[in-house]
């Protein structure tokens, strides 16, 4: 199956973190968490600057000196960390947006989180860019003539701001208004916004795990050591700056207004903008079929409310008369079809109803749990040999199929987390002698919690727990992408020679029985 | 796909990729620095603001006129509302440094202009002239200033405009 260049890349890339940091603490699984630890690392340590720095024309400069030089071991330091966590937080926001455009999960039902992640980007470079005002160095002087004029160039503003970077023109009161954008505006907005993007998830998560944020807040403390933030020679409107050490992550905007005018270097910005925003319509993906509620056969547990990865599902009052207290409804428009609530709904059990159709309190159409019944009786009927397998595998990672031999058959779900644990013990007891779930690498669902619930699930750590009459040696769970056929083959393997040790031992003690 | 199975070789892969990290943001952090202006060169820089002239002259109200308004809208002059171009012309040892024709902004073309020019020039003597024509009753230039100037390398000088002392060099 061809994997499409971007996301080989991707795929590599995250092969090589997955090595070295394990999935756990891969990074790239973390990097919208990473992302907000990195804010509260500038938060913290821009707080800590707020203190001794002063705020005005004449006092800027001279204060972040002393924060720099005679404070070097606590407000240099912190300088230092606010400067380079700003640098990172560039470089884990547009991993992430790479991740997401790679994995596909930029379209679609997700054209939300995308739509309203691009702007994110925008404020965290603004907030940056009046940062660098502050210091009032010839930095600061170059960034604000340069962001003077590209705003000067905006048709509803009066085209005056230019002038105020001219000798003897700037004045406090300005300098005061971008410490307000800096300190407070901006961080409020980029809060805000955050809130948005994250609004259509549910179980978000913001902080990374443990491991990974000390061990990127000891690389940043030691790059803040080795290698002190500094600043240029003090702002001088009377004089033009020669050479500027640029900070690329936030400023590579400026060097164009040299070569473009203010209307070009806006019309780049603005339709790179705009490429990104309209990209989960380029073209525009159709979802599966929705999840559909069988209020017949739901009892309003709230199991599939507590699961969907999308905030998709919601408890209300029952409607129906039936005696139980609640029901719950389908948001079509926030529904992703991953199947993850029909995987968790206690009704979606096939051991029920052994003769009809098989109903559950919420489904899928496209895929029904009776659907996933019959495959699986079909497919222990097509096997044969001592060790059946039968694997359960989410269709984001590899086409289980691919897989598919005498003894081996593969039914596709469109993810993990739709295979209700009791259909493994079903499986089990119908003749297969064993199971295997497929999903995405560990740590890296596609519908993010597919896997890890399915993994609870199977612990019995979350409700549908499998129950404890099906033989966990039996059962195995391996995460895997599309490109790793080998390493899911070798573990298949490795399972295969398990299952017949463990057929082996099992007739040898029947044996003994009899 | 747990990670490498060795726990040290596991932390020291972990350093190599924190150190990649760390050197990617501490090279773009502030390099490759980027050269503003040549070591030789100074900036001329013409900025202020100003209102043309009204395109017409106001009209004094006869009593006749003055009687027909309502006593609350009398007023002993009306003037229009629209105001003439502004038309610059700088020159540096007698070649166009800067020449532009701005119009008046607002929706009844009322407003004033903002004039804005920064540009590199050589540094070291010379002959500067600016003009502007902000009439379109007058025929002409009606604001010039010439000098020579001595630039010094990096030297912003300022060009402004004040309508009692016309064109001032900073």
């Amino acid at each position: 199956m061809l994997v499409n260049p971007v996301k080989r890349t991707y795929l590599a890339l995250e092969s090589w973190f997955n090595i070295s940091f394990g999935t756990q603490w891969n990074p790239l699984y973390h990097l919208g968490t990473l992302s907000f630890f990195l804010l509260w690392v500038i938060l913290v340590s821009g707080i800590y600057l707020f203190i001794p720095f002063h705020g005005s024309l004449a006092g800027a400069y001279n204060s972040v000196e002393y924060m720099t030089h005679d404070q070097w071991y606590a407000a240099g330091i912190m300088r230092s960390l606010h400067r380079y966590a700003s640098d990172a937080v560039i470089i884990t926001v547009l991993l992430h947006m790479f991740k997401e455009f790679a994995s596909g999960r930029y379209r679609g039902f997700r054209w939300f989180s995308w739509f309203t992640g691009v702007p994110n980007l925008w404020v965290i470079v603004t907030i940056g860019i009046t940062g660098y005002w502050l210091v009032w160095d010839e930095l600061a002087q170059y960034v604000a003539i340069g962001s003077a004029r590209l705003m000067d160039a905006i048709p509803m503003f009066p085209g005056a701001m230019t002038r105020n970077f001219v000798a003897g023109e700037m004045t406090d009161r300005f300098f005061i208004l971008i410490e307000f954008l800096h300190l407070l505006g901006q961080p409020l907005a980029l809060v805000f916004m955050l809130w948005i993007h994250v609004k259509r998830l549910s179980n978000v998560e913001i902080n990374p795990p443990r491991g990974l944020a000390i061990g990127t807040f000891i690389a940043l403390l030691v790059l803040s050591l080795a290698s002190p933030a500094v600043s240029h020679g003090p702002a001088d409107l009377s004089t033009m700056p020669q050479v500027i050490n640029l900070d690329w992550f936030y400023l590579n905007i400026y060097p164009l207004l040299d070569v473009w005018t203010e209307g070009q270097t806006w019309m780049l910005t603005m339709g790179i903008t705009l490429l990104l925003i309209m990209l989960p319509w380029l073209p525009p993906k159709k979802d599966g079929a929705k999840a559909l509620v069988d209020l017949e056969h739901c009892n309003g547990c709230g199991l599939c409310f507590e699961d969907c990865p999308f905030d998709a599902i919601s408890v209300q009052a029952r409607t129906d008369g039936a005696r139980f207290e609640t029901e719950v409804i389908v948001h079509p428009e926030l529904c992703g079809a991953c199947g993850i609530c029909a995987g968790s709904c206690p009704s979606s059990n096939p051991f029920r109803t052994p003769k009809g159709d098989l109903k559950t309190g919420i489904d899928m159409p496209q895929l029904t749990v009776d659907d996933m019944r019959k495959k699986t009786n079909e497919a222990i009927a097509q096997m044969d040999g001592d060790t059946k397998i039968l694997i359960f595998g989410c269709d984001h990672g590899l086409n289980v199929n691919r897989l598919d031999s005498n003894d081996t058959k593969g039914i596709r779900l469109m993810c993990s987390g739709m295979l209700p644990p009791t259909l493994v013990e079903y499986a089990l007891k119908k003749g297969a002698h064993g199971v295997m779930v497929t999903g995405c690498r560990h740590n890296d669902c596609f519908y993010r919690f597919g896997n890890r619930w399915t993994k609870m699930r199977f612990e019995g750590e979350r409700k549908p727990i499998l129950r404890g009459r099906a033989d966990r040696k039996r059962i195995r769970v391996h995460g895997g992408s599309e490109t790793d056929k080998n390493e899911i083959e070798i573990d298949l393997n490795a399972f295969r020679a398990e299952l017949v040790k463990l057929n082996q031992t099992e007739k040898n003690s029947s044996g003994k029985l009899n | 796909m747990f990670g490498h199975k060795n726990k040290p070789i596991r932390y020291a892969l972990q350093a190599v990729n924190y150190t990649i990290f760390m050197a990617l943001i501490w090279y773009f952090a502030t390099a490759p620095s980027i050269r503003v202006l040549a070591e030789d060169e100074a900036v001329i820089t013409i900025a202020f603001a100003h209102a043309g002239e009204l395109l017409e002259p106001c009209q004094r109200l006869s009593g006749e006129e003055l009687a027909k308004l309502a006593p609350n809208m009398r007023k002993l002059e009306t003037c229009p509302r629209e105001r003439s171009r502004v038309i610059i012309e700088a020159t540096l040892d007698g070649k166009t440094l800067y020449s532009e024709t701005l119009q008046p902004p607002g929706l009844f073309s009322d407003g004033g202009v903002d004039v804005y020019f920064s540009g590199s020039v050589p540094a070291g003597k010379h002959d500067f002239e600016i003009k502007m024509d902000d009439s379109v009753r007058k025929e002409g230039f009606n604001n010039t200033s010439s000098q020579v100037v001595d630039l010094i390398p990096a030297q912003i000088m300022l060009v402004v405009f004040e309508p009692e002392k016309g064109f001032v060099v900073k």
